[in-house]
């Protein structure tokens, strides 16, 4: 961000800016003139959706935060009058309320094209991490907006939640009554997690702004997940990826905006329609859908952890679930270090493509698992997908490490795409 | 573009997923009605909306609050300023304390909510055999089936199977969550008198009133869907235009 080399402007208001402070001379580097893979497919569409998402969200956030009232007694009603009596309010509303799914969609699609092309891969370790951790963040702002409404399902889940804290060992019912700010969930808890739903966006901005710096320092990666060579194999990022990215973003918002007119409900569950009581539980608690893989695995450890021949429990299987839950973000963050295979992009690894493609199956079938009643059959098949789903990190790609051959990749990403135009 | 249409399938099957995330529990399956309000240029009937007003406020409203609703709210059903105000004027509703600090009685007001037909939460259950009746403002979004739910619900009374057993003040009802509901059967042919012809039929008062219903929990419905379309023009015109776009700044680079 220095001024080393700065070119004059021609407007002389421009100019006298930029010479005190580099800000044209910076976007004109970074988003103007920037080199970038000239390969990309629409995969790469999702970080810059991801990102008006963010900004989506934040927006109608705030609109949304002048007219709510974070008490347990209000909260619901005030939501109610925000649908009817606010001006466009049913709009920010369900531009929100949809916004969430829909920013999960772009993100999830974002994590599943950075796995596949092998982006977390150096030099992109740093850059892969910072992304989990916005994921993270996104995680838990998306569960605390949530029980805002304060709708059954909003009691509910925030109760399920906020337990699970209680099943580390010693400091566990402190950490709970913590969270609750009190001896159950209610309205300081409503208050702390109002306080925070509005504080973590911007934190999450923040570490936007990290993950594309870093992003910005080695350059993006590309579907064939070969370095580019020189000025032959890229592009500016403007006109082209500008164009291109507006294009996928307006077709996203279709279908963002078909849900958000049409269809507002569909995301959501009818129970947090029924303000928050303490006395009913709802006969199936269940999370949005996008925490749903998660939520499986949670509940997929039904037993204890036991020193065998004795009755001491090591883990209890609450604890598990929680261990296992949190175990599977912990191994997105460890994806780059267990991954040492030299070739990056699953188009050149055949064994690795097979084993991953299977792994956003087995994520899915453990979303469809979550929301079903923790009975029957549905608790062995998360069960088996709980245990591919480490095994894929654990296992899987340790032995690709040794046994998957290094397919020969091609010179450069300008042949590569002179070849392909021949053939196509 | 394959990659559009399998990111389309995904978001589908997201939606399909959690659509039948979690099955209601009666022993029928809710049948699908035919609504004017379905789809995306679904419309509300303004007939259907007034007579099922006229239903919730000779049978429902004697047990149903709809606190979220106010009487001014009723010009969306086609009820002219006169007659809102004489409809909210049936009801009296304590107000003050007025200048000498005494409560006071007065006719309800359009700026007024929905009179609650109980003072408390306790009274009700007093009233109806420990059974809360539920506020009925949010009904059809607060159900799983909504409005299909509702119609469901009021014309699926029957007599309880044999070898289950009904506790005191229970009823069989096909749709309900566990098939035992506290309510009795609330309509029957003939009890509320139309006035436009309509027939006055079980079946007829529960197709209005679910109708009501939903516009209860909806009323920005309509504006919402109309919105909708111009956005989606407006984005998909947009998208095209950058699509052309795109295809033509990216022409000379495919073939170099």
């Amino acid at each position: 961000m220095g001024s080393g080399n700065r070119e004059k402007f021609d407007n002389p208001v421009v100019e006298w800016v930029d010479s005190r402070l580099p800000v044209f001379t910076l976007m004109q580097k970074e988003y103007g003139v920037f080199p970038t893979p000239k390969n990309f497919n629409y995969f790469w569409n999702f970080g810059a959706i991801a990102m008006v998402m963010l900004v989506t969200m934040i927006v109608t956030g705030i609109a949304l935060a002048m007219h709510y009232v974070p008490h347990a007694a209000m909260a619901f009603d005030s939501v109610e009058r925000i649908m009817r009596d606010v001006n466009h309010g049913w709009l920010l509303r369900y531009l929100h309320a949809n916004g969430a799914s829909f920013f999960f969609i772009a993100v999830y699609i974002h994590i599943f094209r950075g796995m596949y092309y092998g982006s977390y891969k150096n030099p992109r370790e740093l850059l892969w991490i910072l992304g989990v951790v916005i994921f993270l963040l996104m995680m838990a702002t998306a569960f605390m907006g949530y029980v805002l409404p304060w709708g059954q399902m909003s009691f509910w889940g925030a109760t399920v939640i906020t337990n699970l804290f209680s099943a580390i060992p010693l400091v566990g019912d402190s950490i709970v009554t913590l969270l609750w700010g009190g001896f159950s969930v209610d309205n300081p808890t409503l208050n702390r997690f109002f306080a925070l739903h509005y504080l973590l966006p911007f934190v999450i901005f923040a570490v936007v702004f990290l993950h594309v710096w870093a992003l910005h320092v080695t350059g993006s990666n590309n579907p064939l997940g070969i370095e580019p060579k020189g000025k032959q194999d890229t592009l500016p990022f403007h006109p082209y990826y500008t164009i291109k990215d507006t294009f996928g973003l307006l077709v996203f918002l279709l279908l963002y905006v078909g849900y958000a007119f049409f269809a507002p409900n569909d995301l959501g569950h009818p129970d947090n329609y029924i303000p928050a009581d303490p006395l009913v539980t709802p006969a199936h608690i269940v999370p949005e859908w996008y925490f749903l893989p998660f939520y499986a695995i949670l509940r997929a450890i039904t037993f204890d952890i036991a020193i065998p021949f004795t009755d001491i429990v090591l883990i209890s299987a609450k604890l598990g679930g929680v261990l296992a839950m949190f175990g599977s973000i912990a191994l997105l963050f460890a994806l780059p270090f267990l991954d040492k295979h030299p070739v990056r992009s699953a188009v050149f690894r055949p064994w690795f493509k097979i084993a991953f493609l299977a792994l956003a199956v087995v994520t899915f079938i453990l979303g469809v698992c979550g929301g079903k009643p923790a009975e029957g059959l549905w608790v062995p098949l998360a069960q088996i997908c709980t245990l591919y789903y480490y095994a894929f990190f654990l296992v899987i790609i340790p032995f690709l490490n040794k046994k998957e051959p290094v397919a020969k990749l091609p010179p450069s990403i300008h042949e590569a795409v002179l070849s392909k135009n021949k053939q196509g | 573009m394959k990659y559009s249409i399998f990111i389309f399938l995904m978001i589908l099957t997201i939606g399909f997923a959690s659509g039948s995330a979690v099955a209601a529990e009666s022993s029928h399956k809710i049948p699908h009605q035919h609504w004017s309000f379905d789809g995306v240029f679904g419309t509300y009937d303004r007939g259907a909306l007034q007579r099922g007003f006229q239903v919730y406020t000779q049978v429902c409203a004697a047990c149903h609050s709809m606190k979220h609703l106010s009487y001014r709210n009723l010009s969306a059903l086609g009820y002219s300023e006169a007659e809102v105000k004489a409809i909210a004027a049936q009801n009296t509703v304590t107000d003050g304390p007025d200048d000498e600090g005494e409560m006071f009685e007065r006719p309800m007001k359009p700026s007024d909510k929905f009179k609650n037909p109980y003072e408390n939460d306790k009274q009700a259950r007093y009233a109806n055999n420990g059974a809360l009746p539920p506020d009925l403002s949010l009904i059809t979004k607060a159900r799983h089936g909504g409005a299909d739910y509702i119609y469901a619900l009021l014309t699926g009374y029957a007599e309880a199977p044999e070898g289950e057993t009904l506790g005191a003040g229970q009823h069989w009802n096909k749709y309900m969550p566990g098939n035992k509901i506290a309510m009795a059967a609330p309509l029957s042919d003939d009890m509320v008198g139309y006035e436009d012809g309509t027939p006055a039929t079980l079946d007829q008062y529960a197709r209005d009133v679910s109708h009501f219903l939903t516009w209860a929990a909806e009323p920005e419905m309509e504006v919402r869907k109309r919105t909708g379309i111009k956005v989606f023009i407006f984005l998909l015109i947009f998208a095209g235009i950058m699509y052309a776009t795109k295809r033509k700044i990216w022409a000379g680079v495919k073939k170099s």
